[in-house]
């Protein structure tokens, strides 16, 4: 027994270094950096210990336009990506032909690179000296002015963050509901169809109690991760994002910890605890909400 | 009888009017899906002059070229940048294989003082974020000096709890008998884990595997964090490299070209192993 624990420590040991390195004492290292005021990273010293980070980022402009984006990005991306995810796995799960091929074609966003692609839509939103831009020649079709989606006003800018948002995360939404929907027991369609049910009666009162436990996971892994939003941003608006009046709450982390405005580890770790905190109150506010569906 | 048939012919016209509406909006989002591909694709293969001729953008060419390409490799290191993000996603993916593999056989076979606590301790880790982490890594990796190298850009990415969760839960449903026969054989803990216990559960390594490809080659923000070098810059960082300061004057059918060179590998394996990916995606993961 005594050899046995020493050798299930030994198969342990790499994965417990990594993870005491990496995960538990950044841990405790980013609370204790949070109330650490006027931390130097260069004498490594701070003159005291309070809240002074907190009332800094909360009170920094940049911090507030980081976190009106942010919301506005969840507020329009979770709901809207979870509703058209849930409309195309039911027109998927309803036709037999080109199935797969449908499947394959809406999951290939997944596999690729958010930056590269990101670039992409830039440059079909994008207007310049040269060219109005694609979609802006598709709007002229409808008689609309061209717009500047990447430099022009905010809500144009938004828009095609969201779109682009959207574009991205629909692949994994798709999935996990057509696998949802696909495992519903088809009985009780059958019984359905002989009682004559409405079609609208058979989606509210069968599918979507049997799939709302999915519904539910997608609507708080959502959440969670367009909280976390940063990389699409960069890929549409590029590294500059205060510039471009789209920054997000992570982009103001990693713009507190490194780059040209970067330098302050301590308002950085200030900032991703205040998301922290957003995040879990989030959270558990879905999983109460989901706990109280009768199921 | 009449009714019987106006009924009938009626939920018939219903049912193919439902049809077409159903396959006309899959088609729509399907083309919304693959248009950007195609334009990227489309504007690769223009010319640098015909691209910045057309103040109204054509949806097709009459004159492909190659030279974009020729360009994105040879003007701005793109071969460097793949070199790099090769090496990256190999060297975290063994890594992590080999960390992985053992911490998960710990957990379900061999029995130890402490295993349970441990292994809640190992499941709470899933709910950290990555961004409350990061901060201090940053400072960790720049202290020790490892800021572009690959050692830093690899050690902090090489343990995932999801994974050994996964693959834990995958060894224990191999059979408690067939390690009891195999230890009366005299094999020992080692032979019997690569031998048997990673056979069996291929699939599941090789969808653990595909996934972690997949987050190694998309990675960006720790990556842009700890290099500022290019000559360590993956592809992610390299394409942002590219749009703000690459190719002089604003070239955009080189830059498509650069953007279709890094999507063409990860949606090359992903035709081959698509059942493969999407069943390993569904299992577990979620993007970032």
């Amino acid at each position: 027994m005594k050899s046995n624990n020493l050798k299930a420590w030994l198969y342990l040991l790499p994965a417990i270094l990594f993870l005491g390195v990496f995960m538990v004492y950044p841990l405790i290292d980013v609370l204790i950096y949070s109330v650490e005021e006027g931390y130097n990273s260069a004498s490594q010293t701070s003159y005291g210990t309070g809240l002074y980070n907190y009332s800094y980022v909360l009170h920094d402009p940049y911090f507030l336009q980081a976190i009106k984006n942010t919301f506005i990005i969840v507020i329009i991306t979770v709901p809207l990506s979870t509703g058209l995810a849930l409309l195309i796995s039911l027109g998927l799960n309803s036709i037999k032909k080109l199935k797969e091929l449908f499947q394959t074609i809406f999951f290939l966003p997944y596999v690729t690179n958010t930056l590269a692609v990101g670039l992409v839509f830039m440059i079909m939103f994008k207007k310049t000296p040269y060219t109005d831009g694609l979609i802006n020649m598709i709007l002229a079709l409808f008689g609309k002015g061209p717009v500047d989606f990447i430099d022009g006003p905010y809500w144009a800018k938004m828009f095609v963050m969201c779109f682009y948002t959207v574009w991205v995360v629909l692949p994994f939404k798709i999935l996990i509901l057509t696998s949802a929907l696909a495992s519903v027991d088809e009985v009780y369609y059958k019984a359905a169809k002989i009682d004559g049910t409405p079609r609208l009666r058979i989606f509210t009162r069968i599918t979507l109690p049997m799939i709302s436990p999915m519904i539910f996971y997608l609507v708080i892994t959502g959440f969670i991760g367009a909280f976390k939003a940063y990389s699409d941003e960069v890929a549409i608006f590029g590294t500059n994002l205060n510039a471009a009046g789209m920054n997000t709450i992570v982009g103001y982390v990693y713009d507190m910890l490194y780059g040209d405005s970067g330098g302050y580890p301590s308002y950085a770790s200030a900032a991703a605890l205040i998301l922290f905190a957003i995040v879990f109150t989030i959270t558990c506010i879905n999983l109460l909400i989901s706990r109280k569906q009768p199921v | 009888m009449q009714d019987y048939d106006k009924i009938s012919k009626q939920a018939r016209t219903g049912a193919v009017i439902r049809k077409t509406v159903t396959y006309t909006l899959l088609t729509l989002w399907g083309l919304i899906v693959l248009f950007p591909f195609y334009w990227m694709i489309l504007t690769s293969f223009k010319s640098y002059g015909s691209y910045n001729s057309e103040y109204v953008p054509k949806m097709y060419t009459t004159s492909p070229t190659w030279q974009n390409y020729n360009d994105a490799f040879t003007q701005v290191t793109l071969g460097k940048y793949f070199a790099n993000t090769l090496v990256f996603t190999i060297v975290t993916t063994a890594l992590m294989l080999f960390v992985i593999v053992f911490a998960a056989f710990a957990f379900s076979r061999l029995e130890f003082r402490g295993k349970n606590i441990v292994f809640t301790l190992f499941l709470s880790l899933m709910m950290i974020p990555n961004e409350l982490v990061i901060i201090t890594n940053f400072v960790t990796i720049t202290d020790l000096g490892l800021r572009n190298t690959f050692t830093g850009l690899i050690l902090p990415s090489v343990t995932s709890v999801f994974y050994i969760y996964l693959l834990k839960e995958n060894f224990e449903q191999i059979p408690n008998e067939l390690y009891k026969a195999a230890k009366v054989d005299g094999t020992s803990d080692l032979k019997y884990l690569f031998k048997v216990m990673i056979p069996i559960c291929q699939p599941t390594v090789v969808t653990i595997i595909i996934l972690k490809v997949i987050e190694c080659w998309n990675s960006y923000v720790w990556p842009r964090l700890i290099t500022d070098d290019a000559n360590y810059f993956l592809v992610s960082n390299g394409i942002q490299e590219i749009r703000e300061n690459g190719f002089g004057r604003e070239n955009i059918p080189a830059m498509m070209a650069a953007v279709v060179a890094i999507s063409v590998p990860l949606i090359v394996l992903f035709l081959i192993f698509h059942k493969k990916i999407m069943a390993g995606v569904s299992r577990g993961g979620t993007k970032g």
